[in-house]
């Protein structure tokens, strides 16, 4: 099962995978550029039936880190698409009008290091309060 | 007819955490939701980042006072996911049976919390009069009510002493009439069915496009669940059944919860039969963890607990991410709640498994311009105008 | 004892405010409500609303947003009105002390007459603090 689906990325996406790491049998990391992020999310969301488990996003010093992790209930498989953008001028097409349930999870990047979600239909703070100064992101490592 | 703005919270007269609902309403109808978060936001992710792996254990052991275990099962599976570890086998029934006793616990809870809301105190009472029992299990294998510390890279840091399986055994075959006596209460009260069957309906469509886990997604007939869709601990050494329901309304979520613990009380059993005839370790003595990344998830009592970490080889994440199932359920409010009304929504925002109700303050306003219309005096006055009107109607007063 | 702690002391209604706490101080808020420990039998009750309330009990660490909404509650209420934190969270913050989202403990907010440590204090503690807040006001 596990197998059936990374072959489907991979035969679909065989140009546009920059790297695939199976850490174990049901831990699969595939690196992709930003700019195709929202193909292989449809892909894996509509025409897989993954879940969306939640994104992280990381602050590496280099870059900022966005991991979707995707889980297929039905063989135990997540799958975690990475994808590396700009420090300085954090940048993202959002996932929100494809998967509703991303709404927040994009928020939280957001206001925690920074991530301008390009197309997000309600980009505010989720959970930090009103006062919180602008431009200090909690997550960022400075 | 104007449209109303009622604010629920954030600070209201039930129990749980506070967070900010914003019902806008016409008439008795909601028409919109919003829902406000961050009361709550303690920045365990950050804290997380200066803390050695073994405190991390602690620390997301106070996300949640309910899932405290759900947590650090979550967090041990994404440690050894990272490090390539196996705990010994004696550790695993042990994780179990905690993980386990927890659901018990956390459904009862629930189940008497959603008999508050719908004005049915005398379950609230009993459910959590019956929830004792096995938080004084808890105290007696773990040393504590709740935050058990129970869990440890590798294995697990207290053994389940052979003279504590029977009291254990006891415990659960006492809840045994305890659930029937509910299922009587709940399941086959015609008063309940006509009060939440078919209130608060989240399609299997709206499942799938907010990602609700647990029993919000079970309820709705999508038969998610991590123990045995990725089965880890114990739950793929012993036998027991995913409860499922098909329609998706409040009184499904309450049957799957109810059903459940009939699950959790085989797992246990299943689990305390291993336990007797399997001896050995209960840890696999972890030394250090190697540089890497990696995920672990747990089927929590209200869903999906999902962790994801990283090394960088010192004894500190760099990144420790943890999703909590309530952060996708929570949402699925704005299919459920929304087109019901106002009565409703107490009980459909709670049925996700938070807790809410209250109103505290009612603003009206304007339809076509958007501004307040009433003031505090309008409605002083109003609300007299009214009075009056009834005496007259009732004769009590003389023209 | 002037009549107003007399009054105080006789039946206590308690509001609850949960700051940013982990939920188990609050549920055992609640048990010591139920059946078991059962506070009600002494005319505890727990109120919807701070103006109704003797005793504000707070959990857990407090949170900048939570803050602002602590302090307005406090305003609210009909003094007196006494401060009871519950947990080590509201005690000293523990834990979650050094985080970014925290606006200081409960006693730098508003005053607070009574501790009751642990993590999460049992009801018995629980009970038992509150019993010592009366014996101290009725002493004076």
């Amino acid at each position: 099962m596990a197998e059936e689906i990374l072959t489907r990325i991979k035969d679909k996406f065989s140009k546009k995978a920059l790297k695939v790491f199976e850490k174990s049998p049901r831990r699969i990391y595939i690196d992709f550029d930003s700019k195709d992020i929202p193909e292989v999310v449809t892909f894996l969301f509509r025409d897989l039936g993954g879940r969306l488990a939640t994104a992280s996003g990381i602050d590496t010093r280099k870059n900022i880190e966005i991991l979707y992790h995707f889980s297929f209930d039905s063989s135990g498989t997540i799958i975690s698409l990475r994808t590396l953008i700009d420090r300085e001028n954090p940048e993202i097409e959002s996932i929100t009008p494809l998967i509703k349930g991303a709404e927040w999870i994009e928020r939280e990047i957001h206001e925690l290091l920074g991530v301008n979600f390009r197309n997000h239909p309600n980009l505010k703070r989720l959970l930090l309060s009103e006062d919180w100064p602008e431009g200090k992101y909690p997550l960022r490592r400075e | 007819m104007a449209k109303t703005i009622i604010p629920v919270g954030p600070y209201h007269p039930l129990q749980e955490e506070p967070e900010f609902f914003k019902l806008l309403v016409e008439g008795e109808k909601v028409l919109e939701l919003e829902i406000e978060l961050g009361y709550n936001h303690r920045g365990i992710e950050k804290i997380a980042e200066s803390k050695s792996y073994d405190q991390v254990i602690f620390l997301v052991e106070r996300v949640c006072g309910i899932c405290s275990t759900s947590h650090p099962i979550a967090s041990v599976n994404a440690l050894e996911d990272l490090a390539d570890i196996k705990a010994p086998e004696r550790a695993l029934y042990i994780r179990s049976i905690i993980g386990e006793l927890e659901r018990l616990h956390s459904h009862l809870l629930w189940l008497g919390l959603a008999g508050h809301f719908i004005g049915y105190n005398t379950v609230w009472m009993w459910a959590w009069r019956y929830r004792e029992p096995v938080l004084d299990i808890f105290e007696r294998v773990t040393g504590n009510r709740q935050h058990y510390a129970m869990m440890k890279v590798g294995g697990v840091r207290r053994d389940i002493e052979s003279d504590d399986i029977p009291e254990i055994w006891k415990m659960v075959d006492g809840l045994l009439p305890v659930i029937d006596m509910f299922k009587g209460a709940v399941i086959d009260d015609p008063v309940i069915h006509a009060r939440l069957k078919g209130v608060g309906i989240l399609t299997k469509e709206d499942v799938f496009e907010y990602g609700a886990l647990g029993p919000t997604a079970r309820a709705s007939g999508v038969a998610i669940d991590v123990r045995k869709d990725d089965p880890y601990a114990a739950y793929p050494l012993v036998d027991w059944q995913v409860i499922t329901q098909e329609e998706g309304d409040v009184f499904a979520k309450a049957v799957v919860r109810i059903l459940e613990m009939y699950e959790s009380i085989k797992i246990i059993k299943g689990c305390l039969d291993k336990l007797k005839a399997v001896g050995g370790e209960i840890d696999a003595k972890v030394k250090e963890i190697p540089p890497g990344e990696g995920i672990g998830h747990h089927e929590a009592p209200r869903g999906e607990v999902f962790h994801y970490v990283r090394s960088d080889g010192s004894n500190r994440p760099v990144r420790y991410k943890i999703r909590a199932p309530s952060y996708m359920n929570v949402p699925t409010n704005q299919k459920s709640v929304v087109g019901g009304t106002v009565s409703d929504a107490t009980i459909t925002l709670a049925a996700v498994d938070p807790c809410y109700c209250c109103t505290e303050r009612v603003a009206v306003v304007d339809r076509k311009t958007g501004k307040k219309g009433l003031t505090g005096q309008d409605l002083i006055k109003l609300s007299q105008e009214k009075t009056l009107r009834i005496k007259r109607h009732i004769g009590m007063m003389k023209e | 004892m002037d009549l107003k702690t007399k009054a105080l002391t006789k039946s206590i209604w308690v509001f609850h405010f949960a700051a940013a706490s982990c939920n188990n101080c609050d549920i055992e808020i609640l048990d010591a409500m139920t059946p078991k420990f059962d506070l009600e039998r002494f005319g505890m009750l727990k109120v919807g609303s701070i103006r109704h309330a003797d005793v504000m009990l707070v959990t857990g660490a407090i949170s900048h947003k939570a803050a602002v909404r602590l302090k307005r509650l406090y305003e609210q209420a009909a003094k007196p009105c006494l401060v009871v934190a519950v947990g080590c969270c509201a005690c000293s913050m523990c834990i979650f002390r050094d985080s970014y989202n925290m606006a200081g403990p409960f006693d730098r907010l508003v005053p607070v007459h009574a501790y009751i440590p642990g993590c999460p204090p049992k009801p018995e503690a629980i009970i038992m603090g509150v019993v010592k807040l009366v014996k101290a006001l009725k002493k004076g």
